[in-house]
């Protein structure tokens, strides 16, 4: 497991990799949207949360069309069905790869992108810890939309509506838990345990899932 | 829908199956040369089409079975089948009087399987490449260096894979065989791309493997330089002809 954990790293951080494609696509987003409201900054500030994760959710989304894809292609997956490594075991690896490149870079780097938006102190501190909880959740659900599309040509379209709608409670709570943060009566708390809580129950339901639709896929 | 017919270049291919039983013997030790690979009634859907009905064959260990049969035949449908890629409409592949060492293991974890890919990342060197599956798959056998210089390759670990060349990229496939240890080896065409020496000296690497007592389930349309392989002939019933 760390040795595939290992590879899908070096595979992602060589030229080709997807960790450099999502993080700047992260930035487009981030630095599209200041000239989209135009110069309003409190609006900007107000939606600040909603931004950051919006582009994270799509950040995240970008390379998961190849998170098995790759694998299909060149054989390795059936090499991967055969080892004595259990393959939820294996998927959990992978998607904790896919975060390790996609979701962690980009929670890192919210300190920079925050003041892009104008943003409040706390509110870049609450996005920070809601990224960092509900990004590996993308991963995870994603794996599995992943699995289900792998032997499809043009699967990266069919993954995004199978995956969006999944992640779409995330979304709600993790901004809602920003919001919650700079807005005083609101408590922060509940929405980011239930962001973390759904990360927890999809690290452990997705490579189980994804598991079954890879052997299910087997042809 | 598929018939076979089992022809031996040297004997005894085709020994009855008697032990309908299902599942390996666990019981006392016995020489590793008992140990065989079953197929007993093995049939394989793929889609809404029967490719393979009623299979029956053993492959003893240290012993070589080339499946032979034209394009259609099921011959990858076979193989993958064997190894545990597809699933099974019927029938059971057991290991019948195993050895205790593999009497846990499940079929799977006795194979290696070499299909039509190589299982290589162009991204990485051919060292990165064959060091990682001797870690994934465990049961380390022989070092990458050694493994590559039984390919005939020896020098270009830090060579990405993608700069090689077709017969190169095979031979790595092939050296992926021997950093980790299995007794059985499962080929789908494996010299395809190989020139006239490569191909020798798999063919000597193959030999090694079955003098250790290792087995070889191999499909190929082409000889691959085993004298005493048994043959197994797969035809589609559709295009049924006296052999």
């Amino acid at each position: 497991m760390i040795a595939l954990l290992a590879r899908d790293l070096r595979l992602a951080l060589r030229s080709g990799g997807g960790a450099a494609t999502a993080l700047l696509f992260y930035l487009a987003v981030v630095v599209a949207m200041p000239f989209a409201v135009g110069p309003n900054s409190e609006l900007l500030a107000t939606i600040g949360g909603a931004t950051l994760w919006i582009g994270a959710l799509l950040a995240g989304l970008l390379g998961l069309e190849r998170l098995f894809q790759t694998d299909h292609e060149d054989g390795s997956l059936d090499q991967m069905m055969l080892s004595p490594v259990p393959l939820p075991v294996q998927v959990f690896a992978k998607s904790l790869a896919h975060w390790l490149v996609t979701g962690l870079p980009l929670t890192v780097m919210v300190p920079i992108f925050g003041l892009f938006l104008g943003m409040q102190e706390t509110a870049i501190a609450a996005s920070m810890a809601t990224l960092l909880v509900g990004t590996p959740a993308i991963s995870f659900i994603g794996a599995v939309g992943a699995a289900v599309t792998v032997s499809l040509p043009r699967g990266g379209l069919l993954l995004s509506v199978l995956v969006l709608p999944l992640c779409i409670p995330v979304l709600i709570f993790g901004v809602g838990a920003i919001r919650a943060a700079v807005t005083e009566p609101d408590p922060f708390l509940p929405p980011f345990l239930l962001v973390a809580a759904i990360s927890l129950f999809f690290s452990v339901l997705g490579p189980f899932a994804s598991a079954f639709a890879l052997r299910q896929g087997l042809d | 829908m598929a018939l076979i017919t089992i022809s031996s270049t040297d004997g005894d291919a085709v020994s009855d199956l008697n032990a309908a039983t299902g599942f390996p013997c666990v019981g006392p030790a016995v020489k590793p040369l008992d140990m065989r690979l079953q197929i007993e009634n093995l049939s394989v859907k793929r889609g809404e089409e029967l490719v393979l009905s009623a299979l029956n064959f053993d492959v003893q260990m240290g012993r070589a079975l080339i499946v032979r049969g034209h394009n259609g035949a099921g011959k990858s449908t076979l193989l993958r089948a064997i190894a545990g890629l597809l699933p099974l409409e019927t029938g059971n592949i057991v290991v019948a009087e195993s050895d205790p060492e593999f009497a846990a293991a499940s079929i799977p974890d006795l194979c290696h399987y070499l299909g039509g890919d190589n299982a290589m990342k162009p991204a990485m060197s051919v060292g990165e490449n064959l060091r990682f599956w001797q870690e994934f798959s465990g049961q380390p056998h022989l070092e990458v260096d050694e493994a590559l210089e039984m390919v005939g390759l020896y020098g270009l670990q830090s060579v990405p894979f993608a700069h090689l060349s077709t017969g190169q990229r095979r031979r790595i496939g092939i050296a992926r065989l021997l950093v980790s240890y299995r007794p059985i080896w499962i080929l789908d065409e494996p010299t395809s791309g190989l020139d006239a020496v490569s191909e020798e000296q798999f063919a000597a690497l193959m030999k090694v493997h079955l003098e250790d007592g290792g087995l070889i389930i191999a499909a190929t349309h082409v000889p691959l330089g085993l004298e005493s392989a048994d043959v197994l002939q797969l035809s589609a019933a559709s295009e049924e002809r006296d052999h």
